[in-house]
């Protein structure tokens, strides 16, 4: 069957649309990347609630905040780089510090931006977004989740990050946010177990969800049984389904198009150890920088494919002992 | 007068007489605020406490009974290390009483290093990293804007914070969307912390800058009442550009022990407080 694909940035566009026409007060900011980051389509609807702010990512956080602060929901946007760290500053002290009610909702998060290559990769943002305060952090499996995810984080009272990806990515789940024919609702904070598994549970974010589900075709036919779960969330972490999947299985495996340092893996590691320190082990970019090529491409030469995802089940399932 | 309208007395030498014995005021609880600390920013407290009785007590639209009420002009102290001097007006503008003042950067205290608009009624802005402020203010009037309020936004920066390349940013984005409902007034004392601000990073031609940015530019002195009350009036009146008052203040004003440190380039005093015995001779210089 061929995969389904596509942009979550549509999803999120649209998604921009649909809650504007609903609320007067939300407004829209970018910082000259509009086509990219789709805000466009809002922009094109409601030109007066959209704000162009040229390419400067640090005025466009702390106009949010201001923004914010007079009782708009400010949804701003650029790629994940920039927004997370040339206004980092910004977004802590005027927005995270007061606790404003801002979305800094970045397109082009991890390698899979591709051929632009390092200087607009983004693996440290769940990382660094994770460790603010009042912030909650949001990573959308696919464009379906987008959808759901940005109607949510408007409705939820507070500074946000969310990550979104470039390149038109596989359909984790049908329209109508199902799964498996059955209907989901989506929570920030609580993930979504995808499939139980009595061997191994794999805990996954963002574009890894995908590769996480055709690792478990592949640990069939070797006789194993895993478990996926899609934390859409990073922070707050779902504490209780990474404890559950620990009880259950004994073993986890952590999946992120994300340094292994900080991002879902770390989150994962920080319960566990102080909890119930089952073997673990993180799939994830091994704390290097990559560079220009086909996103999947990148993703084989950095070890974020499903048969890495099944190497490290491997492993982690002998550290366990089977 | 209720607070509300008190934009509507004259300029008169009653007026000016008022704000100056406000600004003493002020100056005072900023230096022992300051010292009862043994921390916090005295200079550029001093310099600016002139634009701040103002700004509290006659142009801005407040009520401290009811500190988010939406009716409320905004005031951001983007430079947030001048927070004595912003609290000292904030208390006499009854926000909160006085003895709060002597609680500053205490541990519990509802007064912070730093200006805190979750922990102190009437700020509304959180500051004291630099460059940050004007940008917020410029959100605060598209809002305003976006929702056909006529609540005017004004912004105070330091003139070492012009070194912030956000600074630039926000000053381009103001002009170009045209914004008229902010003011910003720079506190030109020509001090920051480690030097003078023509030895550490040249500002001239300042005036040049701003209007090269499409901002309306009124200079002033900024320690003449007058001269500040006026400026601000001009300000509002001025349509289809923001206006920028530069305020030439002189560092640790009122107290000429401290003045002629500054003068001569001795910067100290930015940011550590006087001791009791400093303290008391410059109280008698402050009121002598």
């Amino acid at each position: 069957m061929a995969e389904k694909l596509a942009l979550m940035r549509d999803a999120y566009g649209e998604t921009l649309v649909e809650l504007g026409r609903r609320n007067n007060n939300i407004v829209v900011l970018d910082a000259d990347l509009s086509p990219s980051t789709k805000t466009s389509l809002f922009a094109k609807e409601f030109p007066e609630r959209f704000f162009d702010v040229g390419v400067a990512e640090a005025n466009m956080i702390s106009i949010a905040a201001g923004l914010a602060s007079v009782g708009k929901i400010a949804f701003a946007s650029t790629f994940a780089v920039f927004g997370v760290e040339k206004g980092l500053n910004q977004f802590k002290q005027s927005v995270a510090y007061p606790n404003l009610n801002v979305k800094l909702v970045t397109t082009h998060g991890g390698i899979s931006v591709g051929e632009d290559g390092s200087s607009h990769f983004c693996i440290e943002d769940l990382a660094v977004m994770r460790s603010l305060p009042n912030v909650t952090v949001i990573v959308p499996a696919d464009a379906v989740e987008t959808r759901v995810a940005t109607r949510a984080i408007a409705e939820h009272f507070g500074p946000v990050f969310m990550r979104l990806s470039r390149p038109k990515t596989p359909l984790v789940y049908d329209d109508g946010y199902r799964f498996m024919g059955k209907e989901l609702k989506f929570e920030i904070g609580k993930s979504i177990t995808l499939r139980e598994g009595r061997d191994v549970t794999i805990l996954a974010t963002g574009l890894m969800v995908a590769e996480s589900l055709l690792a478990v075709q592949e640990l069939a036919k070797e006789g194993i049984d895993a478990g996926v779960i899609n934390f859409h969330t990073i922070k707050p972490i779902d504490r209780e389904a990474i404890l559950r999947a620990a009880t259950s299985t004994g073993a986890l495996v952590t999946a992120e198009e994300h340094n292994v340092i900080g991002g879902l893996g770390g989150a994962v590691a920080e319960v566990l150890v102080e909890e119930n320190p089952v073997p673990m082990v993180r799939v994830g970019i091994q704390d290097t920088y990559a560079e220009s090529g086909p996103w999947r491409e990148l993703f084989a030469k950095y070890g974020l494919t499903s048969s890495d995802i099944v190497k490290a089940v491997k492993k982690v399932l002998k550290r366990r002992g089977r | 007068m209720t607070p509300f309208d008190q934009k509507t007395a004259p300029h008169d030498e009653r007026l000016i007489k008022k704000l100056s014995e406000i600004a003493l005021t002020i100056r005072r609880n900023s230096l022992i605020m300051t010292t009862k600390a043994a921390s916090g920013h005295p200079g550029g407290s001093l310099s600016c406490a002139d634009i701040l009785a103002a700004i509290y007590f006659h142009q801005l639209r407040y009520d401290p009974e009811n500190p988010n009420w939406g009716g409320r002009d905004r005031f951001i102290l983007s430079k947030g290390h001048a927070a004595p001097a912003f609290y000292a007006a904030l208390a006499i503008a009854g926000f909160f009483p006085t003895e709060e003042l002597w609680k500053l950067r205490k541990l519990g205290s509802m007064l912070q290093g730093h200006p805190d608009m979750r922990k102190t009624p009437g700020v509304d802005a959180s500051t004291g990293t630099l460059g940050q402020g004007l940008s917020i203010g410029v959100g605060m009037a598209l809002a305003f804007r976006l929702d056909g309020k006529d609540n005017r936004v004004y912004v105070l920066l330091g003139d070492g914070e012009l070194d912030e390349g956000q600074v630039w940013e926000a000053a381009m984005s103001a002009a170009h969307y045209k914004i008229d409902n902010l003011t910003a007034i720079v506190d030109y004392n020509r001090q920051q912390l480690s030097g003078c601000t023509e030895k550490i990073m040249n500002l001239e031609p300042i005036v040049d800058k701003w209007k090269a940015f499409g901002w309306h530019v009124i200079q002033i002195d900024g320690h003449d009442m007058k001269q500040i009350l006026d400026a601000l009036d001009e300000a509002e009146k001025i349509k289809g550009k923001p206006t920028v008052i530069l305020a030439y203040t002189i560092k640790g004003k009122g107290v000429p022990m401290l003045e002629k440190l500054f003068l001569a380039g001795d910067c100290k005093y930015h940011g550590t407080p006087l001791t009791e015995t400093e303290l008391a001779r410059a109280l008698e210089e402050l009121y002598g």
